[in-house]
C-alpha cells in the first residue's frame, strides 16, 4: 500500500504545475494586482488607497455584495440560481422602514402599534426568509425552474416594495424617543471596536456559512445535490427540503442587506437593490463556483466580492466614468469565466495523466 | 459491389506504441482485422483496448507504428478520415440525439438536401427504411430515438454506421445494456453484416458471448498483445488465463457461510406503472440472514423496481415489509437506510456517485447522520478512519481519500459505491447489476466482497442478467417476469433452461394470444 501511494503522489506532483497553482489562486491574484495598481495610480493623485479609513469604507461596500453572495453561493452550489435577492433587499428595506415610520395601523381599534427596533429587525429577517421559502417551495414542490421561479419573485417582491409606500420613500428612520423605536441607524452607522456593525454582521454570517459548508452534513448535502441530485436522493438526502432551506437562507441574507442599507441611508426607498442579484452572481462566479452546481466555496465568493468592490471603488476614485466602470466590470467577469474554463481543461488533462498512471501501476 | 472474399486481412496495425504522460498505454501492439469476421479484442480495464480503438477511429494518434488498409499504409488523423477509410465505431455510450427521429439521426451532418437547401425528408426516410429492411428490423424512420428501447437505439447506431459504407465496424461493449432477447437480435445482425463482408471489431467483458459470436480473438494485457487465436481452438478458461496472466483466479462461490433466520419478509408488494399495469405485481418473498438471493429476469421484468421499492424510492408502492419480524412503516429513503436497507444502484455514474466529490465524501455521504457528532459536527478523523478501514478491506485502489471519485477506474468506483452502502451499517444489501461494465478481475473481487459480507451475517439481494454469475453466487434464485415472480429455485436445482423459461413466462402467453 505505502510504496504505491508515494508513486502516485509523484505522478500527481509532476502534473500539478506552477501554472495550475496560479490558475487556482487567480481571483486572489487579481485582487492583489488590482489593489497594488490602484495604490500606485492613486498615490499620484495624493490619495492613500491602503489607508485604514479607505479600506474600511471599501469593506463596508463589499459587505453588501458579499452577504448576498454568501446566500447565492449555497443556491448556486445546489445547481440553482436566485434572481430575486435584489428585490428582497428592496422589500425588506421597505418593511423595516414602514414599521418604524408608520408602525402597524389597526383601523378597527383606531390605534397604531410601533415596535422596538430589534423586533422590527427580527420581523424583517423573518419576512426575507419567508420569501426565500416561497421560492424554494415553488422550485421544489411545483417543479418550476429556479431561473423562472425567482424571476417571477423578483417582479412580485419589487411590486410589493412599491405598493407598501405607493412608490415613495420612507424618510427619517431615526425613530421617535416617545415611541421607543430609536436606534435603527446604529446598524448602518454604528461601530463595535472601531469596526462598522455591517462588517460584524458579514463576519458572523461568513463564519457560520463556512462552518456549515465544510463541517456539517447539511453543507455536504448541498454539494451532493448540486453534484448529482439522483445520487443524493438515493443516499437518503431529503433533496427538496434542503434545497428549500437554501433559498430561505438566501432570502434571509437579502433581508439583512435590506436592513443594513435602509439603516445606512436612514431611509427606505422601494427601488433599493435593483440589479444587486447580478453583482451577487458575479461575486460567486468570480470566486470560482460552478454555475452547474457542486463545486465552489464561500471563501471564494468573498474574494470575488472584494474584486468587484475594489474595482468599483478604485475606478470611482480614479474618476473613471460610470459607463466605463460597467464596461470594465463586465470584461472582468467574462475573463474570470474564460480562466475558469482553461483551468478545467488543465485539471482534466492532469486527471487523465493520473488515471493512466494508476492503470500503469495497477 | 465486387466479389466478397472473407477471411483476408483488411486492416492491420503493426508495432503500435502510445505514450501518455507517465504511462505507456500501448507497447508494440500488432492487431489484424479479418474481412467478414468478428474480430474480438479483450483485456482487463486499462489493458489498452480503448486506446487502440481510439487510434483506429482517428481520435488519438499513435506515438509510433503503422496502419495498413488492404496492404496500403494509411494515416488516420481524425474521425472524419477514419470514416473515409470505411472505419465506423459504435461507442459504449450512445451517440444519438434522443430529440431527433431515426432518419434524422442517421443522416446527421450528411443531410440530403434539395437545390434550395431544404432537407429531403422523404428521401432520408426511404433510405432509412431500406437500411432497416436489410437489417430485418421493424423500426419506423420517423420514430423519435427517445421512444426506442436501448436495443433498438443500438440498431439505429449500427444502421448509421452502415449508411456511411462502413467496412470495418468497431463495437465497444454493445451488449452491456441489452436484454437476452435483444442480444439475440444483435447477433443476428452481426451475422448479416458478416455475410456482407463487413469486418467487425468486438469488445466485451461478457466472455461467454465472445465464444458464441467471435471468429478471431486478440488479447491485450498491460498494453501488450499477449495472444491471438481462432476462437474455435480456445475456451473460457484460456481467455481468463491470458487476460489475468498466470493461473485462473479462484472466483465466485464460497460455500462457507451459514444461513440463519428470516431477516426480511415482503408480502404482496405492488408498484403501479404509468401504463396502468404493475411494474411490481404482488411480489412476496423472504430473505434469510447470510443468504444471497439472486433475482433474474429480462429487462423490464421489474427487478430494479422491486429493489427500489424496498429502498423507499417509490412512495406510491404498497405492501408489507418486515425486518426481523417487525413491520416497517417508514416511507422515505433516509429512513429505510436506518432500517437497514442499502441499495447499490444499477447505474453507478448516474445514481451511485457524485462526480464532483472526493472518494471520502462519496463514501460517507449516506452515513453522515451516523458519523456527525450530535448530527451536526463532522470530524475529519472519524470519517477518515471509517473510510480507510473500508479501503483496506475491499483493497480499493486510490491515490488517497481526497482524490475525485471520477479519477478512479470503473471497478474501483463500484467499490466506492459498495463501501458507501456498507458505511450505513445495513442488514440487507440490495445490489442491482453490481458487475456491469467492470472487468473480470474486478468482478471476481466484487464477488469475493459479497462472500465476505454474507459470512459476516449480511444478507444480499442481487439482481443480474448474467446467468453464469447468478448460478455461481446465489444461494437461492427468484425469477421475475412482467412484475411477477415466475420461478423460485435453490442453487442446485437452477438449470439455465429452467431459468430462461421462467423469465419468459408472461411473454410466451402474450405471443400465443396474438397468434
Amino acid at each position: 500500500m505505502k510504496p504505491k501511494k508515494t508513486k502516485l503522489k509523484l505522478v500527481k506532483d509532476k502534473n500539478v504545475s506552477l501554472g495550475m497553482v496560479l490558475m487556482q489562486a487567480r481571483t486572489f491574484i487579481a485582487l492583489f494586482v488590482l489593489t497594488i495598481a490602484f495604490t500606485i495610480l492613486l498615490s499620484d493623485k495624493g490619495i492613500n488607497f491602503l489607508s485604514p479609513i479607505n479600506l474600511v469604507t471599501i469593506t463596508k461596500h463589499v459587505a453588501i455584495t458579499a452577504l448576498l453572495g454568501i446566500g447565492m453561493t449555497f443556491v448556486i452550489l445546489t445547481g440553482g440560481i436566485d434572481l430575486s435577492v435584489g428585490s428582497i433587499v428592496g422589500i425588506c428595506g421597505m418593511v423595516a422602514g414602514g414599521l418604524i415610520h408608520r408602525g402597524v395601523v389597526l383601523p378597527m381599534f383606531g390605534v397604531t402599534i410601533y415596535y422596538n427596533v430589534w423586533v422590527i429587525v427580527l420581523i424583517t429577517a423573518v419576512i426575507g426568509m419567508l420569501i426565500g421559502l416561497i421560492n424554494g417551495i415553488v422550485i421544489t414542490r411545483f417543479n418550476v425552474a429556479p431561473f423562472i421561479g425567482t424571476l417571477g419573485m423578483m417582479y412580485i417582491a419589487r411590486g410589493f416594495a412599491n405598493i407598501l409606500s405607493g412608490g415613495s420613500t420612507f424618510p427619517n428612520l431615526q425613530g421617535d424617543p416617545a415611541l421607543n423605536n430609536t436606534g435603527f441607524e446604529f446598524i448602518g452607522a454604528g461601530k463595535i471596536f472601531a469596526i462598522p456593525v455591517s462588517i460584524w454582521i458579514l463576519l458572523v454570517i461568513l463564519i457560520i456559512s463556512i462552518y456549515v459548508a465544510k463541517k456539517t452534513p447539511l453543507g455536504r448535502y448541498v454539494y451532493a445535490i448540486g453534484g448529482n441530485e439522483d445520487a443524493a436522493k438515493l443516499s437518503g438526502i431529503r433533496v427538496k427540503k434542503i434545497t428549500t432551506l437554501v433559498y430561505a437562507f438566501s432570502g434571509f441574507c437579502s433581508a439583512l442587506v435590506g436592513i443594513i442599507i435602509a439603516s445606512q441611508l436612514v431611509a427606505a426607498h422601494p427601488a433599493t437593490g435593483e440589479t444587486y442579484e447580478l453583482s451577487a452572481i458575479a461575486a460567486v462566479v468570480l470566486g470560482g463556483t460552478s454555475l452547474s452546481g457542486g463545486i465552489g466555496t464561500v471563501g471564494g465568493t468573498i474574494i470575488g466580492a472584494f474584486v468587484i468592490g475594489v474595482l468599483a471603488d478604485g475606478l470611482v476614485m480614479m474618476g473613471v466614468s460610470e459607463f466605463w466602470q460597467n464596461v470594465i466590470k463586465g470584461m472582468v467577469i467574462i475573463a474570470a469565466v474564460i480562466f475558469d474554463q482553461l483551468q478545467q481543461r488543465m485539471k482534466a488533462k492532469a486527471a487523465v495523466a493520473t488515471i493512466t498512471a494508476e492503470k500503469e501501476s495497477a | 459491389m465486387p466479389v466478397i472474399r472473407t477471411g483476408e486481412v483488411i486492416l492491420s496495425a503493426e508495432g503500435i506504441y502510445k505514450q501518455y504522460p507517465g504511462t505507456l498505454a500501448l507497447n508494440n501492439v500488432d492487431f489484424k482485422i479479418y474481412k467478414g469476421k468478428v474480430n474480438v479484442l479483450v483485456g482487463e480495464n486499462g489493458a489498452g483496448k480503448s486506446t487502440l480503438m481510439k487510434i483506429l477511429a482517428g481520435v488519438e494518434d499513435p506515438s509510433a507504428g503503422k496502419i495498413y488498409l488492404n496492404g496500403r499504409e494509411i494515416q488516420i488523423t481524425s474521425p472524419t478520415e477514419a470514416a473515409e477509410h470505411g472505419i465506423g465505431i459504435i461507442y459504449q455510450e450512445m451517440n444519438l440525439f434522443p430529440n431527433l427521429n431515426v432518419s434524422e439521426n442517421i443522416f446527421i451532418t450528411r443531410e440530403k438536401t434539395d437545390k434550395t437547401g431544404r432537407i429531403d425528408s422523404s428521401y432520408q426516410d426511404n433510405y432509412t427504411r431500406g437500411l432497416m429492411e436489410k437489417l430485418h428490423q421493424n423500426i419506423d424512420p420517423q420514430a423519435l430515438v427517445s421512444s426506442l428501447r436501448i436495443g433498438q437505439q443500438q440498431i439505429v447506431e449500427i444502421a448509421k454506421a452502415l449508411s456511411q459504407e462502413t467496412e470495418i465496424l468497431i463495437m465497444d461493449e454493445p451488449t452491456s445494456a441489452l436484454s437476452t432477447a435483444e442480444v439475440e437480435i444483435l447477433f443476428n445482425i452481426i451475422d448479416e453484416l458478416k455475410t456482407h463482408g463487413v469486418a467487425i471489431i468486438y469488445i466485451s467483458h461478457r466472455l461467454e458471448e465472445l465464444l458464441q459470436i467471435g471468429d478471431h480473438i486478440t488479447i491485450l494485457r498491460d498494453g501488450k498483445k499477449v495472444a491471438e487465436k481462432e476462437i474455435e481452438s480456445i475456451n473460457l478458461e484460456w481467455i481468463v488465463r491470458q487476460m489475468v496472466g498466470g493461473d485462473e483466479k479462484e472466483v465466485f462461490y464460497d460455500e462457507n457461510h451459514t444461513i440463519g433466520d428470516v431477516v426480511l419478509e415482503c408480502r404482496h408488494i405492488f408498484l403501479p406503472h404509468e401504463s396502468g399495469s404493475f411494474a411490481v405485481n404482488d411480489v412476496s418473498f423472504t430473505l434469510r440472514q447470510g443468504e444471497i438471493l439472486g433475482i433474474y429476469g429480462l429487462m423490464g421484468a421489474g427487478r430494479s423496481e422491486l429493489l427500489e421499492t424496498l429502498m423507499g424510492v417509490h412512495p406510491e408502492a404498497s405492501g408489507e415489509i418486515f425486518i426481523n419480524g417487525k413491520k416497517i412503516r417508514s416511507t422515505r429513503i433516509g429512513e429505510r437506510i436506518r432500517d437497514g436497507f442499502a441499495l447499490i444502484p444499477e447505474d453507478r455514474q448516474r445514481e451511485g456517485l457524485v462526480k464532483t466529490m472526493s472518494v471520502l465524501e462519496n463514501m460517507t455521504l449516506a452515513s453522515l447522520f451516523r458519523l456527525a457528532k450530535n448530527g451536526v459536527h463532522l470530524k475529519r478523523s472519524t470519517e477518515e478512519s471509517e473510510v480507510q478501514r473500508l479501503i483496506r478491506e475491499m483493497s480499493l485502489k486510490t491515490a488517497g481519500t481526497e482524490v475525485l471519485v471520477s479519477s478512479l477506474s470503473g471497478g474501483n468506483q463500484q467499490k466506492v459505491v459498495i463501501g458507501k452502502s456498507l458505511l450505513t451499517q445495513p442488514k440487507i444489501l440490495l445490489m442491482d447489476e453490481p458487475t456491469r461494465g467492470i472487468d473480470v478481475a474486478a468482478k471476481g473481487e466484487v464477488f469475493s466482497i459479497m462472500n465476505k459480507l454474507v459470512q459476516k451475517g449480511f444478507s444480499i439481494i442481487f439482481v443480474t442478467s448474467e446467468l453464469m454469475e447468478l448460478r455461481a453466487i446465489s444461494d437461492r434464485i427468484l425469477v421475475m417476469s412482467k412484475g411477477c415472480i415466475t420461478g423460485s429455485f435453490l442453487k442446485h436445482e437452477a438449470s439455465e433452461e429452467a431459468l430462461v423459461k421462467a423469465s419468459a413466462v408472461g411473454h410466451l402467453t402474450t405471443n400465443q394470444r396474438t397468434k
